[in-house]
């Protein structure tokens, strides 16, 4: 086994393993908390297919703020004591049997799909060549989701503020 | 097998960036804090262990791996005892792209990541999550209250110190900080750059929660905020988090603006230490100096001064950049 082979199953078991416990942890802040495990184990992912700046974002993003957003409405919410949370109501067996047949199809899916490598090599520096493209060829969706944004961004606002 | 070399290099990497933050960031920085203060104040500071109390920190090291961990009995033990690893963790991690020199075979750097300051700004950004899983894991709501401002405010702060990366980034054309440090062979950032340079500093004394932006750990109305309930060794590992990242901020602030190791006469490795010492020395005469803001006043200073003013350097920078590139 080659040494990429083998980071792949350990990071891919760290993600497995925190994803298994946010979806069944009965703790609601335990639940959030390993989403940072689970986060760095995709970061790793991320650079094992030489996607660096993704694998940055992925860290500033998501293990960085998007898990201190989902803490901080946990304890300001009422309620959020953490304890005593319940994630499976009675439909479980209906979402059991959902899932493992999306898992099925997505398996099959996957091993009847010939994989090809993508043509070309990677610029040196990618940072620079993921703002040219979202400056030139792409642009109209680089404006479009700015802009959902910024309503987003707006909405939130107005939203805090018809309260006071 | 190339791979298990490189296992084997980040291992030995991680003991050296673990050893050298533990001694010369954090026991001699806690004893710089103290001598420093006991200066601004006319005392002496510690004086009897060691020569001219040199070994103080270390004998108080030893005092606290000895002493008895305690974890509250309501606390939630596995947050309480994870958010220990998480704090100390994001700070060493800083380490690995900060350039210390450069020798005849190329810079002293553990990685030249072409992301650089990026990785900078994420793994900085990753104090926060354990700064809240202390505070909650504790259950005593003045660590709780401290949790939540530091995140508040860590939050708040990270924009304006994102913002001036950014800045810098575009003046030197990368991400990578040997790039940029060779980009000051001429002039050093700080004087084309001095309103980054500014932005980067208050966010960065926010960023490690110090004076006077210290509201997270607020003595007269948190006791000690988020680690009020930690002892021993993991107090200990919290002051090695916090006084690390200290130290980090101050490395990156020197490698961004004040020419990283560049300078004449003396060997790179030499003038790095000398500029990181003056920052550092700069961090503490504030927080000897300026009393703590109020939570209010500090949330309004970033977002209502600082962003305004840093994203106004950014546009004005990269018209610059960009009239400069025609």
């Amino acid at each position: 086994m080659t040494g990429e082979a083998i980071a792949f199953y350990i990071l891919a078991a760290v993600t497995l393993g925190s994803a298994v416990v946010v979806v069944t942890s009965g703790n609601i802040v335990h639940s959030a908390a390993a989403l940072v495990p689970g986060f760095l184990g995709v970061t790793g992912l991320y650079i094992l297919l030489n996607a660096e700046f993704v694998a940055g974002i992925q860290v500033l993003i998501y293990a960085g703020a998007i898990t201190v957003l989902i803490l901080f409405a946990i304890m300001l919410t009422e309620g959020g004591t953490g304890l005593g949370g319940r994630q499976r109501n009675e439909q479980a067996l209906v979402g059991a049997t959902v899932a493992a047949a999306m898992a099925v199809l997505l398996i099959i899916v996957a091993t009847r799909t010939g994989w090809t490598a993508g043509g070309g090599t990677l610029p040196p520096y990618t940072p620079g060549a993921i703002g040219q493209s979202f400056l030139r060829q792409n642009i109209l969706v680089f404006e479009g989701t700015s802009i959902v944004l910024l309503v987003s961004l707006m909405g939130a606002i107005m939203t805090a503020r018809r309260e006071d | 097998m190339g791979w298990i070399s490189d296992v084997l290099r980040a291992i030995v990497g991680t003991i050296i960036i673990f050893s050298a933050v533990a001694f010369i960031a954090v026991m001699f920085g806690v004893l710089l804090e103290r001598k420093i203060s006991a200066w601004m104040q006319s005392r002496l500071g510690p004086k009897h262990v060691g020569p001219q109390g040199l070994l103080q920190t270390l004998a108080d090291t030893i005092k606290l791996l000895q002493k008895e961990n305690i974890v509250p009995a309501r606390a939630d033990k596995v947050i309480f005892a994870s958010a220990v690893i998480v704090v100390p963790l994001a700070a060493l991690l800083d380490y690995v792209v900060i350039p210390f020199g450069t020798t005849r075979s190329g810079p002293l750097i553990f990685r030249d990541l072409n992301i650089g300051v990026l990785y900078f700004a994420a793994t900085s950004s990753l104090v926060v999550v354990g700064i809240l899983m202390a505070g909650w894991g504790s259950n005593n709501k003045y660590a709780l209250l401290g949790g939540m401002r530091s995140a508040a405010q860590m939050v708040t702060y990270e924009i304006p110190m994102g913002l001036a990366l950014v800045t810098v980034a575009l003046v030197a054309g990368s991400l990578s900080t040997v790039t940029i440090v060779n980009g000051q062979a001429r002039l050093w950032y700080i004087v084309t750059q001095p309103v980054a340079f500014l932005v980067f500093l208050v966010a960065a004394t926010a960023e490690v929660n110090r004076v006077p932006f210290d509201l997270v750990e607020a003595e007269s109305e948190l006791v000690a905020g988020y680690f009020s309930e930690y002892s021993g060794m993991r107090f200990a590992l919290f002051q090695l988090g916090e006084y690390g990242e200290m130290f980090a901020m101050a490395a990156m602030a020197v490698t961004l603006f004040l020419g990283g190791w560049r300078g004449p006469v003396l060997p790179p490795v030499v003038w790095f230490v000398v500029k990181l010492y003056a920052l550092i020395f700069v961090f503490m005469w504030v927080r000897w100096t300026y009393p703590r803001f109020r939570i209010d006043q500090m949330l309004n200073f970033s977002w209502k001064i600082l962003i305004p003013v840093s994203v106004l350097n950014l546009v004005v920078t990269a018209f610059f950049a960009v009239v400069a590139h025609r």
